[in-house]
């Protein structure tokens, strides 16, 4: 191996930023990929293939064979409002291999008895994301109906190009976010990436089915990462306003 | 179900194979780049090796590694890659194996 491509490929893993040794298994030589190279051919649409899954593996190509070796950063989701949704979403999300954090300014919502085994801040998202900055391999749950405390969120969700941002909120509530959001200077493409009313539609009812509705949401996000609108799965629609209002 | 958002760089074999070649030594690096059946650990693990025979991380499940240990000393010192095959363990065809059923390969190559 390079050192050199170990350097770059250890930078980029400390970054959470994803990234590809490719290994030619022939001659040893290899070089590091960073998510949006453009690489032709079968070993670039086998590359694509590996940023999506994770998975490493050999491909043949150019009558040769190389080593995909993916290194993905850790999937996590945060979610603002410790609220009764979080409850559920919180040890799902961790089940799925998606680690969580809860961030809400409320103490009363916000305590340890009520998320036991979650890494909770009781402090304005503004304060948690200044010391731990959202990046594009997390998600973004915006639960409290809050203004106050979700708008600062969703923004900086859509300028980290967070994989997932969903917004709790009938679609009357989500108008009235949007204009908040262009106030902020997000911009309509932008706003247009954010689930809203959130979840999938599944016709989920209870707090815990909703969080159920979520997960799926956010993963079917993940797991779609960088194909077009063409290639990727039918566009989620999303549960009914009557849980959201 | 543990996963950090953050690398364990204590034990993290990439990091340490840097480590070890900011300090001046010979470093090679195994990987698992192929299984079959139940193989204990996914392609792409890694086990590094220093020209010591001292390692981290894991290409199995603890059955083979002594052996990619051992050949790892003789990719650094000839600098040639090579790629190791395991298969289930029997002494007709190999002296460690892989009592879990699964066969993986593993290339091992040189740092630098």
């Amino acid at each position: 191996m390079d050192p050199y491509a170990l350097k770059t490929l250890n930078a980029e893993r400390r970054a959470r930023r994803a990234a590809i040794l490719v290994t030619d298994l022939g001659d040893g030589r290899d070089r590091i990929v960073r998510e949006g190279d453009q690489v032709a051919g079968d070993l670039g649409a086998a590359i694509a293939r590996a940023f999506r899954t994770g998975n490493s593996g050999s491909v043949e190509a150019e009558g040769r064979t190389f080593f995909l070796n993916a290194h993905l950063p850790q999937p996590r989701l945060v979610v603002i409002g410790a609220v009764h949704i979080s409850q559920a979403l919180a040890p799902m999300a961790k089940i799925a291999g998606y680690p969580v954090e809860i961030i809400d300014p409320r103490t009363a919502f916000a305590t340890p008895d009520r998320f036991p085994d979650v890494a909770l801040h009781a402090e304005w998202p503004e304060d948690v994301l200044k010391r731990q900055p959202l990046d594009s391999y997390t998600a973004l749950a915006a639960v409290t109906h809050d203004p106050k405390v979700d708008d600062f969120a969703l923004k900086a969700a859509l300028d980290a190009n967070c994989f997932y941002v969903g917004a709790l909120g009938s679609r009357k509530t989500h108008a009235k976010r949007v204009e908040r959001l262009l106030a902020l200077g997000a911009s309509a493409d932008q706003i247009a990436r954010i689930h809203a009313p959130i979840g999938l539609d599944i016709g989920a009812a209870s707090p815990a089915e909703i969080a159920v509705a979520v997960l799926a949401q956010a993963i079917n996000a993940f797991r779609s990462r960088g194909l077009d609108a063409s290639a990727s799965a039918p566009k989620s629609k999303s549960i009914s306003e009557k849980h959201d209002a | 179900m543990e996963n950090s958002i953050y690398l364990d760089e204590a034990r993290d074999p990439l990091i340490i194979a840097e480590g070890w070649m900011k300090d001046g030594k010979d470093v090679a690096i195994a990987t698992v780049v192929e299984t079959w059946g139940s193989a204990p650990r996914p392609v792409g693990s890694h086990l590094v090796i220093d020209a010591d025979g001292n390692f981290h991380g894991s290409v199995s499940g603890g059955c083979v590694e002594g052996a990619v240990v051992s050949e790892a000393i003789d990719v650094i010192d000839g600098g040639k890659a090579r790629m190791l095959e395991f298969g289930v363990a029997d002494e007709t065809a190999w002296q460690v194996g892989l009592s879990c059923g699964g066969r993986i390969k593993v290339y091992v190559e040189r740092l630098g």
